[in-house]
């Protein structure tokens, strides 16, 4: 789906974010990018969504470049419009391409059943909790049917138990959206329990320095799973080798 | 009646019930001390100033309170109009900026009477003295709220290719709501300061309207309990134009949120 192919990316100030980076991101993939933080994650992720243009290499994508509403992004926060309802902030994206709000709403009470927001339609940000915005959030970026989700550590403020939760849910959702994942997060934890394929990059300057696939079949059991502990174990050795 | 309730209900009429007492120990003093009254006048005298011309005073005070509405509309309009074109260009931003700070640290008694001389119009001059006092609180809120939505707001109407009106429309301006209705409460009582300097400004002209005009007749002909009575009815209408912008502010962010 999409190919990055020897990516740099330099800061003004002469900061290397990314040297020599190249991926390949295929149909209905969950990769996860892990790395500790400056390591170049989240500006791969903007390379990734057109939000900023690479010095070196290229992106290629089969069939053409993105439309508008081909690439979900999730951010650290919500990042909701305050004073917008569940509701219009999911309508949003739909609003931007032009679509009437008749035309939207099945689509968007649908997406926000998948997230489990059914009944909270009307209420505002500062009535929901941190995982339930998070929520709005992510079904304001499945909205559009996105072929792309990027999610840059989208659960990393939340509590333990609320992350726990989203990230089963997150799973459930990629599932049945069909769409690839590409998950940035500093958490062990959290990358072997999502992904498919675990990205680990270097500190900066940012470059992958191997990937690990994974073969779980992740659910609600797979934290007790002694594979989970091995994938774990493994990502933290492959880790251990990237930082050194 | 609970302890809580018997502060809040204290709280609540602790500022009518203090300036009850000042004006009652002030009363005292005039009287005790036996001050002229072209010194200081007593509450009861400054009373009986403005029961002798209530029309006349009320008059005056709505003369200024139109200069000061019209000076608020127009700056809230300006600063809006050069906060949305110094965000949408730097070059704007870049020419306007430093004159709306010369603008801001000009006094306005050195410049008033050159307007009044300029503008010709008594009236369009002193909207356009008071407009120049009120504008930069709006302006520089308006800007500052214009520019306030997180970046990755701004990222995520890139991302679905939102034109730059679509951007401004459903993110931008209502960001910078708040900011804007803040401003505007900011904007109201150096609106109605702006009108009675340019009065009395103009008034020493020779031009008679407002109530700094009665307040500044009244001191020619050292008739200090009807300048008082002007003063009040000053304060009175600052302290209500400050709540009513607030509320005004409340009620359209509460409808919105």
């Amino acid at each position: 789906m999409l190919t990055v192919s020897h990516v740099g990316r330099r800061f003004p100030g002469g900061i290397e974010a990314l040297r020599d980076t190249s991926l390949r991101l295929s149909k209905a993939d969950f990769v996860v990018l892990l790395g500790p933080s400056g390591c170049g994650k989240s500006t791969l992720l903007r390379l990734i969504a057109g939000l900023d243009q690479p010095d070196e290499g290229n992106l290629t994508w089969d069939g053409g470049p993105p439309a508008p509403g081909d690439i979900g992004y999730v951010f650290q926060d919500a990042t909701l419009l305050p004073w917008a309802t569940a509701e219009d902030n999911v309508f949003l994206p739909l609003r931007l391409r032009g679509v009437s709000r008749e035309a939207a709403m099945p689509q968007v009470h649908s997406v926000l059943r998948r997230v489990g927001l059914n009944g909270f339609e009307r209420a505002r940000p500062r009535q929901l909790s941190g995982g339930m915005r998070m929520r709005v959030s992510i079904a304001r970026a499945l909205v559009t049917r996105p072929r792309l989700l990027l999610m840059d550590e989208p659960f990393a403020a939340l509590d333990e138990f609320t992350r726990h939760r989203l990230q089963e849910d997150l799973l459930e959702v990629w599932r049945l959206a069909g769409c690839t994942v590409v998950f940035v997060t500093h958490s062990i934890y959290e990358a072997a329990f999502l992904a498919r394929r675990i990205v680990l990059m270097t500190p900066r300057p940012g470059r992958i320095d191997r990937e690990i696939a994974s073969t779980l079949t992740t659910g609600p059991e797979t934290r007790l799973d002694p594979a989970y502990a091995a994938l774990v174990a493994e990502i933290t050795h492959g880790m251990e080798a990237a930082l050194q | 009646m609970n302890a809580t309730s018997r502060v809040r209900l204290g709280m609540k009429f602790a500022p009518a019930l203090f300036g009850l007492l000042a004006l009652a120990l002030w009363e005292a003093a005039v009287r005790i001390g036996d001050v002229p009254v072209y010194q200081l006048p007593g509450p009861i005298a400054i009373i009986g100033a403005f029961v002798a011309d209530p029309v006349g005073l009320l008059q005056a005070l709505a003369s200024t309170l139109l200069v000061t509405f019209a000076a608020l509309f127009a700056a809230a309009v300006l600063s809006l109009a050069m906060a949305l074109a110094m965000s949408a260009s730097q070059l704007a931003q870049a020419a306007i900026q430093p004159w709306a700070v010369a603008l801001q640290v000009t006094p306005l008694p050195a410049i008033a009477p050159l307007i009044i001389i300029w503008v010709g119009q008594p009236f369009v001059a002193l909207v356009v003295c008071a407009t120049i006092v009120a504008f930069f609180p709006l302006f520089a809120n308006t800007a500052t709220g214009l520019a306030s939505a997180p970046p990755e707001l701004n990222d995520l109407f890139r991302l679905y290719g939102a034109s730059r009106w679509r951007t401004l429309a459903l993110l931008r301006l209502p960001a910078a709501l708040p900011y804007f209705l803040a401003g505007l409460r900011i904007s109201g009582g150096l609106a109605l300061v702006g009108a009675v300097v340019a009065e009395l400004v103009a008034g020493s002209g020779g031009f008679a309207s407002g109530l700094a005009y009665r307040i500044l007749e009244a001191s020619f002909r050292l008739e200090m309990p009807r300048m008082f009575a002007a003063l009040v009815l000053l304060a009175l209408a600052g302290i209500l134009l400050n709540f009513g912008l607030g509320a005004l502010g409340q009620s359209i962010l509460r409808r919105r949120t």
